[in-house]
């Protein structure tokens, strides 16, 4: 009843139109890409019959494969350490009261506006003058300056998710525990940290895909043994089309597509789950 | 109900909470920004040494017509790209907005499945279809056209980043009127108001904190965005964030590229201060 | 009409004339049909089956902004970034009327309502009770030929609600405008209409003026729904033109009543008694029932225990224990201050009621 067919307006044809065409315009380059990685030629455009060639070679591309690893490792850390960090900020600025409060506040917002490059730079300088990363550290400790530079700008969006989630928390609940004998920092573990846990699933989601994604900061903190997967791309996409690219960019886009799904998945049941 | 405890109540949990995100913020954030900015500052000595010696000679260089001209083309392509956003936003996060939840859904997601798929991806997906033997002018010589120079120009820049900021568009819009009392449209339509006079006397002011939001979401990260204008423009395309890393991969000219760094950042915030200016003034009565 | 979503029947074969003039109120409870029903009157929802006529014209596929009808929303939906003035005036220049005389109007409609000098105001700066009125002057300055409630006072507290209810009725009067109005509150609906249907389920149960609902009832279903009732299953033993005589094994007794019942015998019945048309009555060890006027013919009483009481300051309300098990309520109004004083628990009484007091219910 609260969702009338007279303000249904995806079903009226201006806007059928509209999003036909914007839905071509994000998803025809992609479909492209992924029907170009099969084909058996290195010309992009014409179609000279199907072929899994491209991605047979991307398994002896041992330098590709590895800027992968590092990616991956790279995003698993920065991840696990923006979480932290994420809730911590959330909580201490939820809870406490303290001089400096707004101007701490305004500062943690600081990393999610400033632009990227200006961050690259930044950490370019700082990791080349103030504190130069020793050279020749075992992997994974190599991937040092990227881990502390991702971190850096992720933990602040998971604090902003962390924090909107804690405006919806009960405090009585907490209250509560503390009344039938819970210390403070039990009733923290046992009442306002799960109550927080969708909001830690979609931080650790948006952190992990963030610090995947980022090609700016990466580019200016990598060292030539710790190339990352987009930095290697972009060599690639500078160097000139290679079929290559098409072949791996189509397994990452899969990848997406599957964790995209099981995200949602895990969030539908969290959702169920919570609710009463 | 004051709700937050002073912290002088508990300084050990406070400490044990707020010192790690404080400690990383100042270390690795705040610090190295001040180094730029103290190097904004600076005066190359020698191959490598930089001499913090105060001097405004960046600042004064940046402001010299070749760079003024860089940063109004930066703000002219990220405003045209924020402006088509907002053109093809609009639609699409009204029609999400209103539609059946199974539909609602499935437009949701695939919006936001650019969004989680890798940058530099979706830039080259998006340059295979562009370029001169891609898909389009694929298309146009098939029709017995001459093919278009689409690739590495500014059109090209401005499309590129319409490709991969439009997400950031819709979805703030999309929460704003999906925030909306649907009974406020019906009341326009019951006093009247056809749909299209609906949406522009109602849904559009209404949805203004969503639509500024929008915008800022597309314009600060277009304004000094480095990827797509280095990939897809041409020699003349060149925005700021192009200019800040020639100065320190090439150039070397790291107190240069400093100061165009903090003049790109000062700009940000200008952007930002602008946004909550014209929201304070129509929320007030 | 009837109105399906999917496989829900919300509204089912429902059929309406409403008089101009009326103020005509749906009741019902959440979930009856009643809200779908009057959005299918605005043009919200389009009929599955069935035509909607005003003035004999058909309306049933004109779209909301081409009816001559205007709604009053449950939330008020004033917008927010109008003023007062421009709420008022926004449908009126949607229908194109000239600046001047929509000026004119919009203070018409603001004297009407009593909101003169407020016009500049935005929304954010009225009460509800003042939001309400911005709401009804919206749809009453298009002069519309119906205007329709939805849950016109539900928003606002008990106090304000009950003020406004006559000030509701006085307007309607004033302008002589159709009013639909739908609400669950039953004392809403029989302050206000004219004349009310009882929905349930997506039908139509009975349609009658309010004192005709509430002393009338056709069902047990309206008679439990409107105000509270006391039912008691029997049996028709003897029924003439001006009497009956009915089996009532759940109270112990065998009824009296002055009126025929026109059921047969085989079928089983309900008494509907409301609680304010009993009386108690004093009732010591070994002493006769009392005797009123027409006794024993014309005044029925069974013997009880007052297992509860409820003292309501205007009223008190006591809950008896029949012989047989069964409770029943009565209400008895304090009319001096000593009144609550007269009974108190676990005291032995006799509960009375007349031969006209009761409903005979067939369904």
């Amino acid at each position: 009843m609260s969702a009338p067919d007279l303000l249904d307006y995806s079903r009226r044809w201006p806007l059928r139109l509209v999003l036909a065409s914007v839905g071509l315009f994000l998803y025809l380059p992609l479909l492209v890409l992924v029907a170009m990685s099969f084909n058996d030629s290195r010309q992009t455009t014409v179609w000279r019959g199907f072929t899994l060639d491209w991605y047979a070679r991307l398994g002896g591309n041992l330098e590709l494969l590895a800027a992968l690893g590092n990616s991956l490792a790279i995003a698993a850390l920065a991840t696990l350490l923006s979480l932290l960090l994420g809730t911590l900020a959330a909580i201490a600025l939820w809870r406490f009261r303290f001089p400096g409060l707004g101007l701490v506040s305004a500062a943690f917002a600081l990393p999610i506006v400033v632009p990227e490059i200006c961050m690259g730079v930044a950490m370019l300088i700082f990791f080349a003058r103030i504190l130069p990363w020793p050279a020749g550290l075992p992997w994974p400790l190599s991937l040092g300056p990227i881990v502390i530079a991702h971190v850096a700008f992720i933990f602040p969006f998971v604090a902003v998710i962390v924090r909107a989630r804690l405006e919806s928390f009960n405090r009585e609940t907490e209250e509560a525990a503390r009344d039938l004998g819970a210390g403070p920092w039990r009733a923290l573990l046992d009442v306002v940290v799960p109550h927080l846990k969708p909001s830690l699933v979609a931080g650790a989601l948006l952190a992990f895909t963030l610090s995947l994604d980022d090609f700016v900061i990466t580019f200016f903190t990598a060292g030539p043994d710790t190339v990352t997967f987009p930095v290697k791309v972009y060599s690639m996409v500078r160097f000139g089309v290679t079929p290559e690219v098409n072949a791996v960019s189509t397994v990452l886009l899969v990848l997406t597509v599957a964790l995209t799904a099981l995200a949602l998945r895990v969030q539908a049941l969290a959702g169920e789950k919570l609710a009463p | 109900m004051e709700k937050r405890v002073d912290w002088r109540q508990a300084p050990g949990p406070f400490a044990a909470l707020l010192g790690p995100p404080l400690g990383w913020f100042l270390l690795f954030f705040a610090a190295p920004l001040a180094v730029v900015l103290a190097y904004s500052f600076g005066t190359n000595v020698g191959v490598a040494d930089i001499a913090i010696s105060g001097t405004f000679a960046n600042y004064a260089r940046a402001l010299e017509p070749v760079y003024l001209a860089i940063f109004l083309k930066s703000f002219a392509i990220a405003g045209a790209a924020t402006f088509v956003c907002l053109l093809l936003g609009f639609p699409v996060a009204l029609a999400i907005a209103f539609a059946q939840p199974r539909v609602r859904t499935l437009l949701l997601v695939l919006v936001m499945l650019p969004f989680w798929t890798n940058l530099l991806i979706r830039t080259y997906a998006l340059m295979t279809v562009l370029r001169d033997e891609g898909l389009v002018n694929g298309a146009l010589g098939a029709l017995g056209l001459p093919p278009l120079p689409l690739l590495y120009t500014n059109g090209a820049v401005i499309l590129g980043l319409v490709y991969v900021h439009l997400p950031f568009t819709v979805l703030p819009i999309y929460a704003s009127l999906d925030r909306l009392d649907r009974s406020l449209i019906e009341a326009s339509l019951d006093l009247g108001a056809s749909h299209l006079a609906t949406v522009f006397r109602v849904v559009l002011p209404l949805a203004r904190p969503g639509i500024l939001a929008g915008l800022l979401l597309t314009f600060i990260p277009a304004l000094g965005s480095y990827l797509t204008p280095d990939l897809m423009g041409g020699p003349d395309s060149q925005m700021i964030a192009n200019v800040i890393e020639r100065q320190f991969k090439r150039a070397n000219d790291w107190p240069f590229g400093a100061a165009l760094a903090f003049l790109l950042m000062y700009l940000t915030f200008l952007a930002l201060a602008a946004q909550g200016l014209f929201r304070g003034r129509r929320a007030e009565p | 009409m009837t109105k399906r979503f999917g496989p829900v029947v919300a509204v089912d074969d429902v059929s309406l004339a409403i008089a101009e003039g009326e103020f005509f109120a749906l009741l019902g409870p959440s979930g009856c049909g009643k809200t779908t029903l009057l959005r299918m009157l605005a043009g919200f929802e389009t009929p599955t089956k069935g035509r909607i006529l005003i003035d004999g014209e058909d309306y049933t596929r004109t779209p909301p902004n081409r009816r001559p009808v205007n709604m009053v929303f449950q939330s008020y939906a004033v917008f927010p970034h109008m003023t007062v003035s421009e709420n008022i005036a926004y449908g009126l220049k949607m229908d194109g009327v000239r600046a001047a005389e929509r000026r004119e109007r919009v203070a018409e409609a603001l004297a009407l309502v009593q909101l003169e000098g407020l016009g500049d105001r935005r929304p954010d700066q009225l009460s509800g009770g003042q939001r309400q009125r911005v709401a009804l002057a919206r749809a009453l300055v298009k002069r519309p030929r119906v205007v329709l409630l939805d849950e016109p006072l539900s928003a606002l507290d008990a106090k304000l609600r009950e003020e406004l209810r006559f000030e509701l009725s006085r307007l309607q009067d004033r302008v002589g405008i159709t009013f639909v109005m739908v609400t669950h509150d039953q004392d809403e609906a029989l302050a206000l209409a004219t004349r009310c249907a009882v929905m349930h389920k997506g039908s139509l149960v009975q349609v009658a003026t309010p004192a005709d609902l509430y002393e009338f009832p056709s069902s047990r279903l309206v008679a439990d729904f409107i105000g509270s009732v006391n039912l008691f299953e029997g049996r028709v033993r003897v029924d003439e033109s001006d009497h009956a005589i009915i089996d009532l094994p759940e109270a112990g007794i065998t009824a009296w009543l002055d009126h025929g019942t026109g059921a047969s015998e085989t079928v089983q019945i309900w008494l509907a008694i409301r609680p304010e048309k009993m009386e108690l009555h004093k009732r010591e060890n070994g002493a006769a029932p009392p005797v009123m006027e027409g006794t024993p013919e014309g005044y029925n009483v069974m013997p009880g225990t007052i297992a509860d009481i409820a003292y309501l300051g205007s009223e008190s309300v006591y809950e008896v224990r029949l012989e047989t098990g069964k409770m029943v309520r009565v209400i008895r109004p304090n009319l001096t201050r000593w009144d609550q004083e007269d009974f108190t628990w676990d005291e032995p009484v006799w509960l009375g009621w007349h031969a006209e007091a009761a409903a005979v219910l067939l369904q």
